[in-house]
């Protein structure tokens, strides 16, 4: 009985397992492409969490159905069931398997971290004597050492996001980066807070005002994916929106020296013409807004 | 003291005071059996607005483009939304069922300060309508989300004095004060008014989980009303506490706001912890296992929910050792929240389970709960949460909570102690409808919000990328279905209030010493102060729960 007991738990938990290796590696197919080195790191850390969760969310919710189903009352049965006040070796097992489980958790969480060695704004102050006695564990493919090699300047405003090349001297509505260079990007806000956050990257910064905020990452795939503000910013939040352009370093340099040629012009921006629009036909009903500042000039549009 | 008491006493004790007319709950009383009906019922006027808020919002997102309603007044909508679920809906109707239960679970004939109750609880109507009347001022109500994160929340484009924002804040600040009144008013009662032999360890699980959410509210509350107070003077006073560009700092909102916000979700859950306590011992005929390890709990949980804020503030320029310090403090609530889930598991197992309407909003209630709790370790994790902070992966966790975990519990305890409040039974099968669409309802709405945010479609927006489509629509016809499902459950409460069966005082064959009074009970509850001899859950034991009352 004993034995049969223990055979059909193992039989039961080697299942679960199947089914939760199964979903976690689903869970990758769930999230944008991977189109930086973070994305890997941050999808290998999000398989493994949803592999756990599913374990233990099916272990949880089987127990439950299968009590609904086999430990119901008849309907003339007014007995009570088994007075069963705890179990200290249970209560013991499911305090101490938590604790374990939320450790490896929380460890794996934080070298997950330490490799994509994300820096926020106050951190960049200590970053100069820290990053030299801790060495990143993340050594392939590009060398944490080696300085960024693109820097850009990144401008947020009510609604409008503005990429500044300062060494071409460039400005542009689209970002364009080349792949497989660590981007080092200065993040700078006018007015209130934004957030960057273009989720093929997995990377996220709020953008307070009044700060010039450090951010780094490297893409590693080419091709056209989406920037968008993550912090409410008030009206036409949702429209602020731009296009990311991860290229070859041939097709970069390319697209640089195109731009500077050209002279700047008022680039199209969504929040802008629909507030002139708005103007013009006032038959929905709305209430006063903060006025979009209007077409930024830059040198490129899409 | 003591008008109650004196009009108690000239009545004959074996004849039950019928609970008078409906004037009494329009009236300023200060019986807690009342006021916590009072609050139920605003309440849930206040759901229902907000529900329809959210209709339409879902009703504009079922597109990708802004086509049914001007960006600002999608803006408007989330943010009363919000507000007005939490303040109007959430915290009222959990005192409520605190008012209501509290004093009769301990053996109390009121609450400790009656007056100080009724004055919280009038207070509630008060900022209610405020936000309601917001949308009538020039500028329209504050659209910057329930956060109200400056600079945004004061950049008051209307340039009106009058502005929707400072009625907003005005609001907060009363809700935070009436709040403040009823958390002093809970501790004492049940630190106090006991009645003999009701230690510590013979209270019920829900009055623990009440007193664990009411210190809460003690030291949290203070700074969210503080807060409030200096953003309001930001706005209006000219003063710069968060203005960034004349010195102040928009982050230290943040720390403030959330300070308190992320323990409100405690606040708000505990009580429901402590009603899935009470529910399943009851519908399972089986002691609530592990008891004791089970109310303290509630107590790690408290002193945890302090020291967790950050994790809001991942993507807001933190440093990497509070990042990492506040993920690891985050992450260990699962530990004393996963006791106390086992022990509702292990309840159930091997009982005698009767799945009325009450059990089954508590049973999918646990499940719903379950699934919330995987999700929030995710978001826990700095790394996932960098990637899914701010998008619709925390609209879709958090709506699981409140609405999947919170209000499934607080169906659970409507439909349980309806016939206790209102003397009446009521219809079992409208009650199983409601839970069915119910469930579906949640399932569609909020499941969807999950493949979303993980895809990268940021909350609080009109319009999206065409990419986003299905999953929006799959959510907006559950969002429909949800404002649906409310339709049998207020046909059941109304029909069944007015026509309804007449209660026994204990249906359920439940334990407790609100199930030995009558249904409803008199105005002083108790015609002579029980003694309690037993621990609250003996099912199976067959040993009497106080020396001095049958049943």
């Amino acid at each position: 009985m004993k034995l049969k007991t223990i055979a059909i738990l193992t039989a039961i938990a080697l299942g679960l397992t199947a089914i939760s290796i199964w979903v976690g590696q689903l869970s990758y197919s769930w999230l944008p492409p991977q189109a930086s080195v973070e994305s890997k790191l941050v999808d290998n850390l999000f398989s493994f969490l949803v592999a756990a969760g599913t374990f233990i969310f099916l272990g949880v919710t089987g127990t439950i159905v299968y009590s609904i189903l086999f430990h119901r009352a008849g309907r003339y049965d007014l007995s009570d069931g088994p007075p069963i006040e705890g179990n200290v070796t249970l209560e013991v097992v499911w305090t101490a398997i938590p604790f374990l489980l939320v450790l490896w958790i929380a460890v794996y969480s934080y070298q997950t971290y330490t490799e994509m060695s994300i820096r926020g704004p106050m951190e960049m102050a200590h970053m100069l004597h820290i990053s030299e006695g801790i060495p990143p564990a993340y050594a392939e493919p590009i060398d944490e050492s080696v300085e960024p090699t693109t820097n850009i300047e990144v401008e947020a405003k009510q609604w409008a996001w503005v990429f500044r090349y300062p060494e071409q001297n460039i400005t542009s509505t689209e970002l364009h980066l080349p792949v497989d260079l660590r981007t080092h990007l200065v993040l700078r806000s006018q007015e209130v807070i934004h957030g960057f956050y273009i989720p093929a990257f997995r990377v996220k910064q709020d953008i307070i005002p009044q700060q010039n905020i450090d951010f780094e990452f490297t893409p590693i795939r080419t091709g056209k994916y989406r920037l968008r503000d993550s912090q409410y910013s008030g009206t036409y939040f949702a429209a602020m929106q731009a296009d990311v352009v991860v290229e070859s370093i041939e097709d970069y340099q390319k697209w640089l020296a195109e731009a500077a040629k050209n002279s700047p012009s008022p680039a199209p921006n969504q929040a802008a013409s629909e507030y002139a629009q708005r103007k013009e036909q006032s038959a929905k009903a709305s209430w006063t807004t903060v006025v979009p500042a209007s077409s930024p000039m830059v040198n490129y549009h899409p | 003291m003591t008008q109650i008491a004196a009009e108690s006493s000239n009545t004959d004790p074996h004849i039950h005071e019928k609970p008078l007319s409906w004037r009494r709950y329009f009236s300023f009383s200060t019986d807690h059996k009342v006021i916590g009906i009072q609050y139920i019922v605003t309440a849930f006027f206040f759901f229902v607005v907000a529900g329809i808020f959210a209709m339409i919002m879902r009703g504009e997102l079922i597109t990708p483009e802004t086509d049914l309603v001007d960006r600002t007044v999608y803006n408007a909508l989330f943010t009363m939304h919000g507000t007005i679920m939490i303040f109007g809906w959430m915290f009222p109707v959990l005192v409520g069922f605190s008012n209501y239960l509290v004093p009769l679970m301990i053996g109390a004939r009121d609450m400790a300060f009656p007056r100080l109750n009724a004055a919280a609880f009038w207070m509630v109507p008060v900022f209610g309508f405020l936000f309601i009347l917001s949308f009538l001022v020039p500028g329209g109500p504050a659209q910057a989300g329930w956060w109200s994160y400056p600079p945004v929340s004061i950049q008051n484009p209307s340039e009106q004095w009058l502005n929707g924002e400072l009625l907003w804040l005005l609001a907060i600040v009363l809700s935070g004060i009436s709040s403040i009144m009823g958390a002093v008013n809970f501790v004492t009662t049940i630190v106090m008014m006991r009645c003999p032999g009701m230690s510590w360890f013979k209270m019920p699980a829900f009055v623990w989980t009440v007193l664990a959410a009411q210190i809460i509210q003690l030291f949290g509350l203070p700074a969210l009303t503080a807060a409030s107070i200096m953003l309001l003077c930001d706005l209006s006073f000219g003063t710069t506490f968060f203005d960034s560009a004349a010195g102040g700092d928009p982050v230290l909102f943040q720390h403030l706001f959330w300070f308190y916000s992320h323990p409100a979700v405690y606040v708000m859950i505990l009580p429901v912890f402590g009603v899935f306590s009470e529910v399943f011992p009851v519908y399972s005929r089986k002691p609530l296992f592990g008891y004791r390890v089970v109310v303290v709990s509630s107590f790690i949980i408290v002193a945890l929910s302090a020291v967790v804020w950050v994790h809001h503030m991942f993507a807001s320029g933190t440093p990497g050792w509070m990042r990492i310090l506040f993920m690891f403090s985050t992450m260990l609530i699962s530990v004393p929240t996963g006791i106390k889930v086992f022990a509702w598991v292990a309840t159930i197992w091997g009982g005698k389970l009767r799945l009325n309407t009450a059990m089954l909003f508590a049973l999918g209630g646990l499940i719903n709960f379950v699934f919330s709790g995987i999700t929030g370790i995710m978001l826990s994790s700095v790394p996932v949460d960098i990637h899914v902070n701010n998008t619709y992966f925390v609209v879709g966790h958090f709506h699981y909570v409140i609405y999947g975990a919170i209000v499934f519990g607080l169906y659970a305890a409507i439909y349980h102690w309806f016939p206790k409040m209102t003397g009446r039974m009521y219809y079992e099968s409208l009650g199983q409808l409601h839970f069915w669409l119910t469930f579906l309802g949640t399932t569609l709405n909020f499941v969807p919000m999950h493949p979303l945010g993980l895809m990268g479609m940021p909350r609080r927006v009109a319009s999206y990328d065409p990419e986003f489509a299905f999953w929006n629509v799959v959510a907006s016809i559950g969002a429909f279905l949800l404002g649906m499902s409310t339709i049998p459950f207020l046909l059941n409460i109304i029909a069944s209030w007015i026509n309804g069966k007449e209660a026994p005082d204990n249906p359920w064959r439940a334990i407790g010493l609100e199930w030995l009074v009558s249904s409803p009970p008199d105005v002083e509850n108790f015609e002579e102060i029980p003694i309690v001899v037993s621990e609250p859950y003996g099912y199976g034991k067959q040993e009497p729960l106080t020396e001095n009352m049958g049943g």
